[in-house]
């Protein structure tokens, strides 16, 4: 098997990750003081969705990791959103 | 066994990592059904998701958050430091990680008990008679997919675990470093789900 | 000579390592081994389901009660549904050939994980004991159909709990296989062999494993929470609390509508090997065919509600699975033609594994067919929930993957057991378990566009003269398993020796001894440019 060196992440990226992370979710709480209307699981889920993205990109490695894991991943989450939108397809047309 | 030695010696941690990758996806689908659900139920059930929603403490879930966030940090950085052979670092490091996994366990405990004092549990009498029937679908969500994350942030304190042994006996380091990456991935699962769990629970106002 | 050459001058069947005997067999992690462990278990199971399918084709003989209560056909119906679905045609190619060959067929020595594969066949052997115990302690057997629909499923009073967990038992060995084989194929194909030229079999376990790691969690959840509503009433399919129960159906189609492309793929696959190999020729459209089986995979996950046309959903729903189920259709077409084309102007050999792979051609073709009449919603409504239907899925998993078993249990026996069988019994088996089949199904076809509805112990006078025929059929069918299981023992026993490439095969896998040695290869094989499968 080839040895390949992993890329070793510096520490201050990880923290400095949390940090974004910390402060997107004290935006998520205080975003819902203000009254959004339908908006308001808009906000929330995209919110959600940018520290998902920052947790896999950076925590579970992905940015450093061969592109097909990526390929994967993308594939795994479209599944679901599809399975979701379809599943509306019935509930939004009732 | 010579055979299972010649086929084991054989260590391959990209196979080991396309493997949790691979359970990682089946846990998505898992909780990805639990949030069509929510999905289906929520739209059915606007005003009485919103309802029930207000049960429950944005603070608590808030703190849960940033335990969870600040744990997957602590196990990401203990790779680092298990690739700089720090040896107790890398423990230290996980060792908090599981200490954080224990507080949030804490205080879902906490915050089940309370729910529990006031009579909201699936097949309650309060639930199945004062309340609607998109209160009653909240709440049976809720605890369906709390409960299913704690199991799983239970599994990940076990791994964790396991792989701080394998650390402190030598059996997992800088050349071998698989099980601690993997373990992390599967932590930061659990990070994930909550990461969506919470906005759909907590931040509904 | 090294340890490991020693190793190989025995076969994997003779081989005595840490433990001996059945030991030896149990707790083996060889592949090959697993493979074999995979097919006892599942004959057995499947000769379960078979006795369960002929008592409810005797019942059937006659309108009103023959032989049992409605009740008791309730559960006969359900039983045969869980083990035939469950524990014979989802784990089906996969488990036996797919665990046999896959190492073989890309110059692994084993599987990526071991010891993962041999928990996986535990997993199934406990899923197994799981269901069986519903049937013998508690309340009674399961009697909501293998569909499990709710609300029944959560108020039926019968032990639905020990069944419910032996499925979810049954999916986790599905993913643990399906994890297998991904990694296997991933990171261990020989050096040379290039995605582009692994065999077509392959490719198809490829596929699957895709569709066993990612829709069997659906079913996995779904089942958790019908045991939690009984166990705690949730709430979350139970009208009286908010529930939606089409809701359990959609999420329950969600895996058992790629679960039956699961069964189907392999089962094309092994098709795919044996009639270029019979042929004596390059299969017409190799290219095709991978994309075919990669196109299959995605679409299957997109077509679940034509299960449901008449359950209540939106018309918008309706129209959109309609077209999708017509899309899904056409690359199963496209492999047809492949076949047919492979077959025209070769030198055809005819030999069992080609008789049984052509009538799979045939069968699987009509099966696929009356699936256009169910998936089109004008005709759906007619004959939903009536025999047509189970005309139609027996044709295309039954004919489908239960055909295409047989090939490939008669094209790889002389690589798995170092024997031939007898082939005039073979084909005297085949022949009367296809004029079975036809007999036993074929009416079922115009029974259901009749009007006899699918799970009735009973029916309308009318309906008897199909019905005697098609009991008639299940004793055939049945007369014909029984001699080719009778060919396959003896002669794995006491076949006569069977050379290393008996059909002139060009996958790797006819490069090893017949029996292979345990560790498959002494030295890994190297593909050069310009070698491909199927090169005639």
């Amino acid at each position: 098997m080839e040895k390949e060196k992993p890329y070793v992440v510096p520490y201050r990226l990880y923290s400095n990750v949390l940090i974004t992370l910390l402060a997107l979710t004290f935006f998520s709480v205080a975003i819902t003081l203000i009254d959004l209307g339908n908006i308001s699981i808009v906000v929330a889920l995209v919110i959600a969705s940018v520290k998902a993205f920052l947790v896999l990109k950076y925590f579970m490695h992905l940015k450093y990791d061969k592109p097909y894991f990526v390929i994967m991943v993308i594939f795994v989450f479209s599944i679901i959103l599809v399975t979701i939108v379809v599943t509306f397809l019935d509930y939004l047309y009732r | 066994m010579e055979q299972a030695k010649h086929i084991a010696e054989h260590y391959d941690p990209e196979a080991s990592k396309i493997g949790m990758w691979l359970l990682i996806f089946t846990e998505l689908l898992l909780f990805g059904v639990l949030f069509v659900i929510y999905a289906v139920y929520r739209y059915l059930n606007h005003d009485a998701f919103h309802l029930a929603a207000e049960e429950l403490d944005t603070f608590m879930g808030a703190i849960n958050t940033v335990i969870l966030l600040l744990s997957s940090m602590t196990i990401a950085m203990a790779t680092t430091a298990l690739q700089k052979r720090n040896k107790s670092l890398t423990l230290v490091l996980a060792g908090i990680t599981i200490l954080l996994g224990m507080i949030f366990l804490v205080n879902k405990y906490v915050e089940w008990g309370g729910k529990f004092a006031h009579g909201i549990f699936p097949g309650s009498e309060y639930l199945t008679e004062m309340l609607s029937q998109g209160e009653i679908l909240f709440f049976g969500l809720y605890f369906v997919m709390t409960g299913l994350h704690v199991l799983h942030l239970i599994i990940g304190i076990v791994l964790i675990s396991v792989t701080m042994w394998k650390i402190n006996s030598g059996k997992v380091h800088a050349e071998r470093a698989s099980l601690l990456e993997n373990s992390g991935l599967y932590w930061h699962l659990v990070d994930i789900i909550w990461i969506f769990l919470f906005p759909l629970f907590y931040l509904i106002n | 000579m090294d340890s490991a050459h020693i190793m190989n001058e025995v076969n994997y069947l003779k081989y005595q390592g840490r433990f001996k005997g059945f030991l030896g067999w149990i707790f083996s992690t060889d592949h090959k081994r697993i493979g074999l462990l995979y097919l006892y278990s599942m004959a057995t199971m499947f000769s379960v389901g078979l006795l369960l399918g002929l008592a409810m084709k005797l019942e059937l003989i006659a309108p009103g009660k023959t032989i049992m209560e409605a009740q008791t056909y309730n559960a006969t119906f359900t039983v045969h549904g869980v083990i035939m679905i469950f524990m014979v045609v989802v784990p089906g190619l996969p488990a036996v050939f797919g665990n046999f060959l896959l190492p073989l067929m890309i110059g692994a020595k084993d599987v990526a994980f071991p010891k993962l594969n041999l928990l996986s066949w535990w997993l199934y052997v406990l899923g197994v004991f799981l269901v069986l115990s519903a049937l013998l302690f508690g309340s009674g057997t399961p009697d909501t159909g293998w569909t499990f629909y709710a609300p029944y499923s959560f108020k039926s009073g019968t032990n639905l709990l020990p069944a419910i967990f032996g499925a979810f038992v049954l999916g986790f060995s599905s993913i643990l296989t399906g994890l297998n084989f991904l990694v296997t194929i991933h990171r261990m194909r020989c050096p040379g062999m290039k995605w582009t030229k692994m065999p077509l079999f392959v490719w198809t376990l490829y596929g699957t494993a895709w569709i066993q790691l990612l829709a069997t969690p659906v079913i996995g959840i779904t089942l958790v929470l019908v045991a939690l509503e009984r166990i705690f009433g949730v709430g979350i399919f139970d009208p009286a609390l908010g529930g939606d129960p089409i809701l359990y159906q959609h999420l329950f189609w969600i895996y058992s509508h790629p679960a039956v492309y699961i069964m189907i793929l392999p089962a094309m696959g092994a098709v795919s090997e044996i009639i270029p190999t019979f042929a004596q020729k390059h299969v017409f459209g190799y290219k095709a065919i991978i994309a075919s089986t990669m196109a299959i995979a995605f679409l299957g996950y997109l077509v679940w509600g034509h299960h449901m046309f008449t359950a209540g959903m939106s018309g918008t729903a309706q129209y959109y699975f309609s077209l999708l189920t017509f899309l899904v259709a056409i690359p199963s077409a496209i492999k047809v033609f492949n076949w047919i084309s492979t077959m025209y102007k070769g030198a055809i050999n005819l030999q069992t594994p080609f008789y049984w792979a052509a009538s799979f051609v045939f069968v699987f073709m009509i099966g696929g067919l009356s699936g256009l009449v169910l998936g089109a919603l004008a005709t759906n409504i007619y004959v939903h929930d009536t025999a047509f239907v189970v005309a139609h899925f027996h044709y295309i998993v039954f004919g489908g993957t239960g055909f295409a078993f047989f090939a490939a249990i008669h094209y790889w026996f002389p690589k798995i057991f170092g024997r031939m069988y007898d082939t005039s019994w073979a084909n005297i088996g085949w022949l009367i378990f296809f004029i079975g089949f036809l007999t036993l199904y074929t009416p079922m076809f115009y029974l259901g566009m009749m009007g006899m509805p699918r799970r009735y112990y009973d029916y309308l006078q009318e309906f008897h003269g199909g019905n005697i025929l098609s009991t008639l059929g299940s004793w055939i069918l049945a007369t014909g398993f029984l001699i080719i299981i009778a060919n396959l023992i003896r002669s794995a026993r006491r076949g006569t020796q069977a050379e290393m490439n008996p059909w002139h095969g060009t996958t790797l896998e006819w490069s090893v001894s017949s029996p292979p040695p345990v560790e498959n290869f002494d030295t890994i094989p190297e593909i050069k440019e310009n070698e491909r499968p199927y090169n005639y």
